[in-house]
């Protein structure tokens, strides 16, 4: 399977090309760029792995694209997203969040139904990944 | 001889002009906490506007048809509504702006139900107008204050939902009426698994003989957990848990939650008070709330009488929904560019200058009050795309029904084709293209590596619907030559 969190799952792969002229809209925003990793994809792991602060004061895509590729080469088997942040007034979220790399096979999820009472069935959803240890999930 | 009392003029007993009481003012400077409305007024033959004005302004304050003593007993000239302006409509003999300013005073704190009837209580039936239309209000931070507001909005659900940067996506469940609970939860599973971020119940999707609601809320939910593990992102479905009752509706939304899902929906006929308590439930319960703006036409759509629906907009972003249908411009619905656009405006942003040209009558302050997302529903489809970003934006919830359902390839692959688009225009955006006028090449682009896309684009890529508005603001932008 594949995972489509983020903004640009159900395109082929971005080229670091097209990650650049999209970190280009970004940080000509006024948005300041962020790089996270995870081996933990539920979609309720809201906090992925920061590689280093948000850059706040960089202005240079390639700047961005080069801490992108530092990442790759430290965690080549992990999903890799990239943030801009968008500190505005009234705004104060996320404002663009996409996949940059995710490990060569996806897994996917399980579902555990619990069946319980009045045709209820209580669903949690369970990555098969997760079932190694952190860091031994993808291979390494 | 006066039988109150008084010596003449305005406490003279019997019917005086409303003008001479008061109701009147060209002086009055409306103060920053005054509730101020805009009304259009077509007056009936022989009724001065001033006076018409006047009486709007009465008959929505403290007037009633004849001199009554004991306003004397009060401080009246603060309750008195005060026209303080009228202008005529260009272009349009007969119809006249009327503006009204109120003193906060006049309404209880944190009541929509009080604000309306007030302001349109018993005003619209007045004989001495051949009709009558509010058209904008301005609501002052002293009384926005008073109201919970959207339960979530906009960057709470976007941060719950973990989707930033596009637009989401829905569809509502079709045929709206006649599907089993099973089959019914089959189209939610597909169109989510296919990428729709939500799927929705119809407004009248409740509980009826061949669907009732715990059924249906079990086969969505099994269909929205289905979909989550596809594709291992946060999907929802909206529950109508609109009833006849206050009890029964809770008792839909309780469960609703206990289920796990993410959001509920209520329909705007279940009425202000009822909207409100929705509100409040939805953010004791952490629970999104999606209002479907069923029956507002009746009253919104008639230029010269009713409510406009820019006004409705601000009452549920007081009220407190999450989500509120207001309209596609492209799509099968009403819908007037500028008005469309002072409705997302008035929905999404904190503080909104007035504009003749959207057809906002007044600045408009929100003290920071949550957004609502507006909901874009009716008639669009995947070819519209560049069309749908151009004019609505990013905070926006685009649902593609017969869009999604109604794909030749099936319910999946309708949605599939409708994320394509949507992605492929937001990256188109963002790398600076001209995406408005490259929309169709940008889209054909895409289609190549989607033949969900490309078989979308060959069914409907011509569809629109064209029709002249009813609802435009008096104002036109002017033409710019280039």
């Amino acid at each position: 399977m594949r995972i489509t969190q983020g903004t640009f799952s159900y395109l082929p792969d971005l080229t670091d090309e097209e990650i650049a002229a999209q970190i280009s809209y970004a940080l000509g925003r006024g948005w300041p760029c962020s790089v996270e990793f995870t081996d933990d994809p539920h979609p309720r792991n809201s906090y992925w792995e920061m590689w280093g602060l948000p850059m706040f004061d960089l202005k240079d895509p390639a700047g961005v694209l080069y801490e992108i590729n530092e990442c790759r080469k430290a965690y080549p088997n992990h999903y890799i997203r990239l943030n801009a942040y968008d500190a505005g007034y009234g705004r104060q979220t996320t404002a663009l969040s996409f996949i940059v790399q995710r490990p060569p096979s996806e897994p996917g999820f399980r579902i555990d139904r619990q069946e319980t009472s009045d045709r209820r069935v209580r669903v949690s959803l369970h990555a098969y990944a997760t079932d190694r240890p952190e860091g031994d999930r993808y291979g390494s | 001889m006066s039988g109150n009392g008084s010596t003449g003029g305005r406490w003279s007993a019997g019917v005086i002009p409303y003008a001479e009481m008061g109701y009147w003012r060209p002086d009055y400077q409306p103060k920053d906490s005054d509730i101020l409305a805009a009304f259009r007024i077509t007056p009936q033959p022989g009724v001065p506007p001033e006076e018409a004005g006047a009486a709007v302004a009465g008959e929505s304050s403290t007037a009633t048809w004849t001199v009554v003593w004991t306003d004397r007993l009060t401080s009246y000239e603060n309750y008195q509504g005060k026209c303080y302006r009228v202008e005529p409509v260009p272009g349009k003999e007969g119809e006249f702006i009327a503006y009204i300013a109120y003193d906060l005073d006049l309404f209880e704190e944190g009541s929509i139900a009080n604000l309306t009837s007030s302001i349109i209580g018993n005003v619209f039936g007045f004989k001495a107008l051949r009709a009558l239309r509010l058209e904008d209000m301005r609501i002052p931070p002293h009384y926005v204050k008073t109201f919970q507001g959207p339960a979530h909005g906009i960057v709470m659900e976007r941060e719950y939902l973990g989707k930033y940067g596009r637009p989401l996506l829905g569809a509502t469940v079709k045929p709206k009426l006649g599907l089993s609970a099973r089959n019914y939860g089959r189209v939610v599973y597909e169109a989510l698994r296919g990428g729709l971020d939500f799927t929705k119940d119809d407004e009248n999707i409740n509980s009826q003989p061949f669907m009732r609601w715990r059924d249906r809320f079990l086969y969505c939910m099994e269909g929205v957990n289905k979909a989550q593990a596809a594709t291992g992102e946060v999907k929802g479905h909206y529950l109508n848990v609109t009833a006849g009752t206050m009890e029964d509706m809770y008792e839909r939304a309780e469960f609703a939650k206990e289920l796990g899902s993410v959001i509920v929906m209520i329909d705007l006929t279940i009425g202000y008070t009822a909207i409100q308590s929705m509100a409040k439930w939805a953010r004791a319960n952490g629970v999104i709330l999606h209002l479907h703006r069923a029956g507002h036409s009746t009253y919104t759509r008639q230029k010269t009488h009713g409510v406009s629906f820019r006004v409705i907009a601000k009452w549920m972003r007081l009220a407190g929904v999450d989500h509120i249908h207001a309209g596609t411009v492209v799509g099968k619905l009403e819908g007037d560019p500028n008005s469309v656009a002072g409705f997302y405006d008035t929905l999404r942003q904190d503080k909104i200058a007035a504009d003749p040209v959207k057809g906002l009558y007044f600045d408009q302050e929100w003290a920071s009050l949550p957004g609502v997302m507006p909901v874009a529903s009716g008639g669009i489809h995947a070819g519209q795309m560049h069309q749908l970003l151009h004019h609505l934006g990013e905070d926006v919830i685009l649902q593609f029904g017969g869009g999604t359902i109604g794909h030749p390839m099936g319910i999946a692959a309708g949605a599939t084709a409708n994320r394509v688009a949507l992605e492929a225009m937001i990256k188109a955006r963002n790398e600076g293209r001209d995406f408005l006028a490259e929309g169709p090449d940008i889209l054909r682009a895409a289609a190549r590596h989607s033949r969900e896309l490309d078989v979308a684009l060959s069914t409907w890529g011509d569809i629109t619907f064209t029709y002249e508005s009813t609802d435009t603001p008096d104002v036109a932008p002017t033409p710019v030559s280039v």
